[in-house]
């Protein structure tokens, strides 16, 4: 009773959204337009599902583009990113050298950052690169907010593994590359796909800089262009609009329910310190 | 050992380039292995700040450099109404959803703590709404706080709670814990997640220890689950402060800052003066203006991680 009762309205709390995402896509306009309080309607339910709104976004929208730039852009940020991070990790934990303190903690300060701080300076900045309106200028910068948590996370995982492990690959003759390479990173391989994966579902997500930085309808990603083009004016399309938040949000879904486990320790892992 | 030896001698018949020499060297295989992130964080994090400072105390618009004008956009902001409303709605926001986030997060966490059937699958599920795009599922709220089509209005009306209908966006007040609620509805399952992770080092020995000495389930949280889990919801705490304070997306999508300019947070009113009006002086002064507070909070954090480490 005290667990199932609000085990149930977490869930429903949690949940509803989402639902009623689905519901709406799928349900064609005319029911979709029916005030709140006129009789016998049901919002819960429909009778007559339609595709519609989904045709509507691929035939009239930009929206394929929108995915695939969305989806590149993450990939090739997450990338970037991770390189980065696993090798500014591996020199922070495991090396000596001057400064190594105070540059761990410049690069823990940056990870506090938040992008509403510095988008306008930075937009001007983008401008003087000629990168705005790329997909560079989302590349580029989105890094920023990952490598920090990237290399936060894998000083963790890389300060776990023995150095006997590392020696032993040096006294039989491995250079200080090849065993930092073949020994000690392919062990903090679960630490690389929870970085990774956490990474790429904050890049699929982000909004201000690339709301800032694109600006033509076909370079957009897809939570911008929800968001700028399916919108006229004060007229919302409903129907599209749950229609291509749903589509935005299946791919991320689906890389995140592959690597639940991973999500859920790079998540955790990202706020131990 | 045969093998090792081989390959040691076979490394040594060809003297290693110098290439391989320096990264040898500790000092310089760390410079390597970081150069890339110090560019890239310095190029946009540590430049943008400094432009963004100096862009502060000029007049510069769209396409027009500006002179000089020292500290005159802060003195606009300050005494700019709709600033003022920006600064009390954005402690407002941030303190009343952190409450509510760790309250349910912390309840959340406890529910989640046990063992029950399906608890991988419910906890994969939970984590939706901090998965998903902001942007996005904050359209789906949207939608439900729709003035005419309201769901959330058909609901309360069906439960006999309301007889008229409920403007939920178009009044100051109620857009305001409307967009209270979405933030906290995105907020808990990270508070929740990282809370349970927390309650899973605490070893159960400890609660039944207590219990058998006569300690109420109470008195068991408060005395020893709320202190050990202290250090982890701290670090909770002062991360979704500062991603709170410094929110954009929520606001910017269900009102834009409106009705009439009473919900605007910082990051909107800074985007909408700089972006939109092109202001990008003024703009940049007001992004400026999250910095103290930022701060702040970074300099507590950095204390805090710093005296758990020596523990």
């Amino acid at each position: 009773m005290f667990f199932y009762v609000p085990m149930a309205l977490f869930l429903l709390f949690l949940l509803f959204p989402f639902y009623w995402m689905v519901i709406t896509s799928v349900r064609p306009d005319g029911e979709l337009y029916r005030p709140w309080n006129s009789s016998n309607y049901n919002p819960f339910w429909t009778w007559k599902p339609t595709w519609d709104h989904v045709r509507y976004l691929f035939e009239e929208t930009l929206f394929a583009s929108w995915l695939w730039n969305t989806t590149f852009i993450a990939l090739a940020s997450t990338a970037i990113s991770l390189v980065c991070g696993v090798f500014a990790g591996y020199a922070l934990s495991r090396l000596n050298f001057p400064f190594a303190g105070s540059l761990g903690t410049g690069i823990f300060i940056t990870y506090l950052v938040p992008q509403t701080l510095l988008f306008i300076p930075l937009a001007e900045i983008i401008r003087n690169y000629r990168l705005g309106d790329t997909p560079w200028s989302l590349i580029l910068t989105y890094p920023t907010f990952l490598i920090p948590f990237c290399t936060w996370l894998m000083m963790g995982y890389f300060k776990a593994v023995p150095k006997e492990l590392e020696e032993c690959a040096r006294i039989d003759g491995a250079s200080r590359w090849q065993a930092m390479l073949y020994i000690v990173i392919p062990v903090a391989i679960p630490g690389i796909l929870s970085a990774g994966i956490f990474a790429f579902t904050l890049s699929w997500n982000e909004f201000i800089y690339a709301l800032v930085f694109l600006s033509s309808p076909e370079q957009k990603t897809v939570p911008v262009g929800v968001t700028s083009e399916l919108i006229r004016g004060d007229v919302f399309y409903w129907g599209p609009l749950m229609a291509g938040a749903l589509l935005g949000s299946i791919p991320v879904a689906i890389a995140y329910s592959f690597f639940v486990e991973h999500y859920v320790a790079g998540l955790t892992g990202s706020v131990k310190g | 050992m045969a093998i090792s030896a081989v390959s040691d001698t076979t490394l040594r018949e060809a003297p290693p380039p110098r290439r391989r020499r320096l990264l040898e060297d500790e000092r310089w295989l760390a410079f390597v292995l970081l150069v890339p992130t110090i560019v890239l964080l310095g190029m946009f994090i540590a430049y943008p700040f400094i432009r963004g400072i100096l862009l502060s105390v000029t007049s510069s618009r769209v396409g027009m450099p500006g002179d000089f004008v020292g500290l005159a956009n802060f003195h606009k902001i300050f005494n700019d109404g709709i600033f003022r409303t920006a600064v009390y709605n954005t402690f407002l926001y941030t303190g009343v959803t952190t409450v509510f986030k760790l309250a349910l997060g912390l309840w959340l966490a406890m529910l989640l703590n046990r063992n029950f059937r399906g608890k991988a699958f419910t906890r994969a599920f939970i984590l939706l709404p901090f998965i998903i795009p902001t942007v996005l599922s904050t359209f789906a709220w949207k939608w439900m706080f729709d003035p005419t089509f309201s769901v959330l209005n058909w609901l309360l009306y069906h439960l006999g709670l309301i007889t008229g209908r409920i403007n939920w966006l178009g009044d100051p007040d109620l857009a305001m814990i409307s967009i209270i609620i979405v933030n906290i509805w995105r907020g808990v399952p990270f508070f929740a997640i990282s809370l349970l992770a927390g309650l899973q080092t605490i070893s159960p020995e400890l609660s039944e220890a207590a219990a058998i000495d006569g300690a109420k389930p109470w008195q068991r949280f408060w005395h020893i689950t709320w202190p050990l889990l202290l250090p982890v919801t701290m670090v909770v705490v002062l991360f979704s402060v500062i991603q709170t304070f410094a929110d954009f997306q929520i606001v910017y999508v269900m009102t834009g800052g409106g009705p009439a300019n009473a919900t605007h947070l910082f990051a909107t009113y800074a985007y909408q003066i700089g972006i939109g009006t092109g202001l990008l002086s003024e703009g940049a002064a007001i992004s400026l203006a999250m910095f103290p507070v930022l701060f702040l909070v970074v300099i507590i954090q950095l204390l805090y991680i710093r005296r758990v480490e020596v523990r």
